[in-house]
């Protein structure tokens, strides 16, 4: 069961994360990190009339938080952020399992809910998708 | 006359641990983590729940004879942590909640009122946050300075290295015994006797040694030796610091309340004599007890048995665990302790540790408390085995056939 939590989608996103690298500015930075761990993930953002322009990130950890980071960046870019805002609640819960792992709703994103069943392990894949929420605060003050 | 050298049998050891019985809902699980806590044999629980049930009562107080009995208990652990350590008298050990307690208690108690702007402390790079962070704490608020202890790369201490570092600044030299990620064993009998020369003391962090090796505080010279309970096959919630008397009765309580003085009013404290100023408030009762059947059970094997017999699975261990390809090792070979830091191809550690998981194989993964290790190191994250004496060689198979999987799951060959 693990193998295959593993193998499906997870690694083909770690091996080959999309989105990982930087923005030219302008653009919104927000860092995150689980210091009992040290996985890290930094965020950038490009947003312009209250649309996800653009979106990378950068970071070190495991292959789940990595994983989940470039799905992220597949997922959101492109959204409103009040799309964005709703989106990430909704991924957030269905890693806490209140939420079934629907792919026609979630795509890729689905396989990583295997986390719900290794509580040890959810924060890894939670990281990127708290450290987007606080990223998103930001968004406000932003002019196009 | 020879002596016969009792060979030590780890699966019936494991008979006298209930964790390792087969349980008709849990899963029977190889445990390789035991840096970080060992499992405890029915002794030692038997003893915490005999005390809890017949002779649960306050320490030092009661009129009433199970209350001299809790008394009772409680010093004879004292007494027999003194014996185990080979301390010359039992006011020399003190009962904290762990290492990190006790080594707090030094920083504070000694640190604060004896450091003084320009004074040195001697820290070694391999260092626990345990016996790190007190010292960068009390350093900061004293204007001492801590002075950095390189290892080498094979992750050794040099004493070299250290009298270059000692001087008429020296005030401390605060060193592991055994490191909880290389495995290093150091020389801390040599390390003393060069900071005593200095005119330093010397404190010993030996949580990961007393379980494993003989320890004997006297033929060390150390000024300080912290180790927990729980790590030693005892409870948690229980530690001991040994201190010379010299050092100890000149210094100042850490923590303050009931049972560390001699007499108070409004104007004046006199404090207790040691150990009891050391121990304010309710001791751990229950957990000291446990802890001195904890010690019972290690010399019911025999000390410099349990080191043979985990020097021989180190190898067996060192040599397996070097057949898996892609796998880096940390620490120093072959003359270590049995704590394997590793990292596997470009597997992150917690992925190894989930995988292992399910395979019913405990390790650790993570940066294991020491994050300027993981610095020198270059790699912060480490996968970590580590062994006791229920340990076997069937238990390294497992583990180096559960490394061999999870290089399949990451698509490794072979």
């Amino acid at each position: 069961m693990l193998d295959r939590f593993y193998q499906e989608v997870i690694l083909d996103h770690y091996r080959n994360p999309r989105g990982r690298g930087h923005l030219e500015p302008p653009k919104i930075v927000q860092e995150g990190m689980n210091p009992l761990c040290g996985d890290e993930i930094t965020l950038e953002l490009r947003v312009r009339d209250g649309v996800i322009e653009d979106i990378a990130f950068d970071g070190h950890g495991c292959a789940i938080s990595q994983a989940s980071a470039s799905m992220l960046v597949e997922a959101v870019k492109g959204k409103s952020v009040a799309e964005a805002e709703e989106f990430l609640q909704q991924v957030l819960a269905m890693f806490r399992g209140d939420v079934e792992p629907d792919e026609s709703r979630f795509g890729e994103l689905a396989y990583l809910a295997g986390v719900r069943f290794i509580p040890q392990r959810t924060k890894c894949a939670t990281l990127a998708w708290h450290t987007l929420e606080e990223a998103l605060q930001h968004t406000n003050g932003q002019t196009p | 006359m020879a002596t016969t050298q009792r060979v030590l049998d780890a699966s019936e050891i494991r008979k006298q641990f209930p964790f390792f019985q087969p349980h008709p809902e849990m899963r029977s699980l190889i445990y390789l983590d035991n840096a970080a806590t060992t499992h405890k044999p029915y002794s030692v629980i038997e003893a915490v729940s005999h005390f809890w049930a017949h002779y649960n009562a306050n320490v030092h107080r009661g009129a009433y004879g199970v209350g001299a009995k809790a008394s009772e208990l409680y010093e004879g652990a004292r007494a027999r942590v003194a014996q185990f350590l080979n301390a010359r008298e039992m006011a020399e050990i003190i009962f904290t909640r762990g290492t990190t307690e006790s080594i707090n208690l030094v920083a504070y108690a000694w640190g604060r009122s004896q450091l003084k702007p320009g004074d040195e402390i001697i820290l070694t790079e391999m260092e626990h946050h345990a016996n790190l962070i007190p010292w960068l704490r009390v350093a900061q608020e004293t204007g001492a300075k801590v002075v950095v202890w390189s290892i080498t790369d094979e992750g050794r201490l040099e004493l070299e290295t250290l009298k270059s570092l000692l001087s008429e600044r020296t005030r401390m030299v605060a060193v592991t015994h055994v490191s909880n990620v290389l495995g290093t064993v150091n020389p801390v009998a040599e390390i003393c006797r060069l900071a005593h020369e200095a005119g330093a003391l010397c404190l010993v962090d030996g949580a990961q040694s007393v379980a494993h090796m003989p320890v004997d505080v006297q033929a060390i010279g150390c000024d300080f030796f912290a180790f927990s309970g729980h790590k030693a096959y005892g409870p948690t919630g229980i530690g001991v610091l040994y201190g010379r008397r010299e050092v100890l009765e000149n210094l100042p309580p850490f923590m303050t309340g009931g049972g560390m003085i001699r007499s108070v009013n409004w104007d004046r404290i006199d404090w207790a004599e040691i150990p009891m100023r050391f121990e304010a408030g309710t001791p751990p009762i229950a957990e000291a007890v446990g802890l001195h059947a904890a010690l019972d059970f290690i010399d019911s094997l025999g000390r410099e048995q349990i080191e043979a017999y985990e020097h021989e699975l180190t190898q067996y261990a060192l040599e397996r665990l070097q057949e898996v390809p892609g796998l880096k090792l940390y620490g120093p070979q072959p003359d270590r302790a049995g704590i394997f830091a590793f990292t596997l191809e470009d597997i992150h550690p917690h992925d190894i540790a989930t995988i292992l998981d399910s395979r019913d194989i405990a390790i650790r993964s993570g940066m294991h408390c020491a994050h300027p290790l993981g610095d020198r190191l270059g790699q912060k994250s480490t996968a970590r085995a580590s062994l006791a004496v229920y340990n076997d060689t069937e238990h390294i198979d497992r583990l180096v056939e559960g490394l061999h999987y999870v290089r399949q799951v990451f698509g490794y060959a072979g």
